[in-house]
């Protein structure tokens, strides 16, 4: 069959109007579901959300005051979750970009390594916390430090920060390594033509450069850590405190731990729905506010 | 070598260059400037750096260590064996007080069983749920952000469907439980209320991300020649994308639906709060369902450290580990080829 000119843009003209309404339509379609998600939260929230809800804890078994504990110990655990994965995060990073011979064995295992820890599931993350930290390296600081007696060697917020520092370690490397990738090579060759020695390329003139980059990887390993449930099940968080942690060996409350736990074994659906729906909200506000953070810091990268 | 080896990585491109031979008469100055060593401290902070460069392949031999120690019991003690063997877990079993040999998940009861089919089918249906919605989502979107949208619109729309991949996936989950279920068993009279679907529908848009980000790089990574090429021999946009683009960046796009189907297996709070949590084998998606994902979380809080069940719940988390590792290594290696090919132009 051979087409005339006319019939052939006519061809083109159906077929292209085809392609953009499939594919715009996906794009409509997520864009609606994200918007029916935050939506139903916000016009669930706000009846509960309130000062007092933020800055009480909570009373009457879960269903009046607020969730401040839940609030500080989520900050607590990815406080200190950031402290340790971002120096490791970062070292790995300049180890991998700076130092390592990029052809060799040692440095395709370390690329393997990362690569395949970013996509352990979280449940696994929480069963090694639990097997290795809580068990074998809690359990061991109790043999040799405490007779025996239990401190260590049950859930606490040490473990819990652990488990998720090594969940969140690949999301540090992985931006901190873009941000050294953008470093022009001439810099380091002129800078190396000083006879400036490695170390004083590395940390005086490479990572301050890359900073923002590195702070863009922060915020989002943040904003991952903070979102992890199935990680800390085991490892440390609680439905219930009557106080706030005092050391690194105490339970947590937990805000996205609050969330799973009340949606799923509540006795009284009726009166916790809005207690859930205004925790959501704090949880959600406060991944969204990190996210948000490190597209800006990103378009500032890009566009300095 | 071994000047090689003192020569900064970056600088080696120059070192490896061919030496230029000094004719013999040559003067070579015996004393150059005079180089400045550098502070004593900074040598043992550089091989802290090496150091804890070691701490991700650390982190992952130990996780496999880990799960291999604790799911060792199936194998090695005579005790947990006595409860459960591979072939009760993979095969139908006749147990005491059924008719028909059968293979069904009850960790608790006085004969424990172990068998894994409810779990596997159950992970199987809710993954491919997901899958269903977010490949074909996913792509479209990419291909959509990728070509027709321009300036403005592809810089907010990016982020925009990036931000999917910020939600929690408890605050997913809980979404699923409270509204979506009411909002599909409505629409669609499903028996029971948390189902394959609800949460399939749910872990979907958890999975859209990653298929989304993946593929819309595979897309941007074919050559603009190709484009122009088919362009300048009469093919309409339309027929560029189905025809050129999309074939070309084809192993992306796979590794893209396969990176995406790990993270769905390996998706815990989720399923964990949308499945129903019940562990039938059928083929129906309306039916409950029990992942192995869900399994762990809920039943390991309970199981008594160093019992059979113990041994079992270590040996799912392997099950998933290995699982989700050989995809990732598959996807990873087509990625990386990808972006060897992109470098190399």
């Amino acid at each position: 069959m051979t087409l005339t000119p006319k019939s052939r843009s006519m061809r083109a003209k159906f077929g292209d109007a085809a392609m953009v309404v499939a594919t715009l339509s996906a794009v409509l379609l997520l864009l609606l579901a994200l918007a029916l998600l935050l939506g139903d939260v916000a016009v669930h929230a706000h009846e509960k959300l309130s000062w007092t809800f933020l800055s009480k804890s909570p009373e009457d078994g879960m269903m009046a005051g607020g969730i401040f504990p839940a609030i500080l110990g989520t900050a607590m655990l990815v406080l200190l979750m950031t402290a340790i994965s971002v120096p490791i995060g970062v070292a790995t990073a300049i180890y991998l970009h700076e130092y390592a011979r990029a052809d060799a064995l040692w440095t395709r295992a370390v690329r393997m390594a990362v690569q395949n820890l970013a996509g352990v599931p979280s449940i696994v993350f929480g069963l090694f916390g639990l097997g290795f930290f809580v068990q074998f390296v809690g359990g061991g600081l109790d043999k040799a430090l405490h007779d025996g007696k239990l401190v260590w060697g049950q859930p606490g917020l040490l473990w819990a920060a652990l488990t998720l520092a090594t969940l969140t370690l690949p999301t540090t490397i992985v931006a901190t390594e873009e941000a050294l990738r953008q470093i022009p090579a001439a810099q380091r060759e002129a800078a190396y033509a000083l006879a400036t020695s490695r170390f004083e390329v590395v940390f005086r003139l490479l990572v301050p450069q890359a900073m923002p980059g590195i702070l863009t990887g922060g915020i989002l390993a943040v904003s991952r850590g903070a979102g992890e449930v199935a990680p800390i099940l085991f490892t440390g968080a609680a439905y219930f405190l009557p106080e706030l942690p005092k050391s690194l060996d105490s339970q947590f409350m937990h805000l996205g731990y609050h969330v799973y736990v009340m949606a799923t074994q509540s006795a009284d659906v009726d009166a916790s729905t809005p207690i859930l729906y205004a925790t959501v909200a704090v949880l959600l506000g406060l991944t969204f506010t990190l996210n948000l953070a490190a597209v800006v810091v990103r378009a500032r990268i890009r566009a300095a | 070598m071994s000047t090689q080896n003192s020569i900064p990585m970056p600088l080696q491109h120059i070192a490896s260059r061919p030496r230029r031979e000094l004719p013999e008469d040559t003067q070579v100055p015996t004393r150059g400037l005079p180089i400045r060593q550098p502070p004593k401290w900074h040598a043992p902070l550089e091989w802290l750096v090496r150091a804890m460069a070691m701490i991700a392949v650390l982190a992952i031999v130990l996780i496999f260590g880990f799960l291999v120690k604790s799911a060792l019991p199936m194998w090695t003690s005579a005790e947990v064996r006595k409860e459960v063997t591979q072939a009760q877990m993979w095969f139908a079993t006749l147990w005491p007080g059924y008719d028909t040999p059968q293979n069904v998940w009850q960790p608790v009861s006085e004969i424990p069983k172990f068998g894994l089919w409810p779990l596997v089918t159950g992970t199987l249906k809710s993954t491919i749920v997901s899958m269903a919605i977010a490949g074909p989502l996913g792509v479209a979107a990419a291909v959509f952000v990728a070509f027709y949208a321009r300036g403005r619109t592809q810089e907010i729309l990016k982020p925009t469907l990036e931000l999917l991949a910020g939600i929690p996936s408890v605050v997913l989950g809980f979404f699923a439980l409270i509204s979506l279920a009411t909002w599909l068993q409505d629409t669609f009279g499903f028996d029971s209320r948390l189902n394959a679907i609800v949460s399939g529908v749910a872990l979907s848009l958890a999975i859209v991300p990653v298929v989304f980000t993946i593929s819309e790089e595979a897309i941007r990574a074919v050559p603009a020649t190709y484009v122009e090429a088919s362009t300048a021999l009469g093919a309409a946009k339309w027929q560029t994308i189905l025809k050129v683009v999309l074939p070309t960046a084809a192993p992306g796009i796979a590794s893209a639906i396969a990176l995406g189907f790990g993270r769905a297996v390996g998706e815990t709070m989720i399923v964990l709060m949308a499945s129903g949590n019940a562990a039938i084998t059928s083929w129906n998606p309306a039916d409950s369902v029990r992942t192995l994902s869900a399994t762990v979380a809920s039943e390991l809080g309970e199981v008594v450290f160093g019992s059979a069940h113990y041994a079992v719940l270590f040996y799912l988390g392997l099950l998933l580990f290995v699982f989700t590792s050989v995809l990732n290594l598959l996807g990873g290696r087509v990625i990386d080829a990808q972006k060897a090919k992109v470098k190399s132009r």
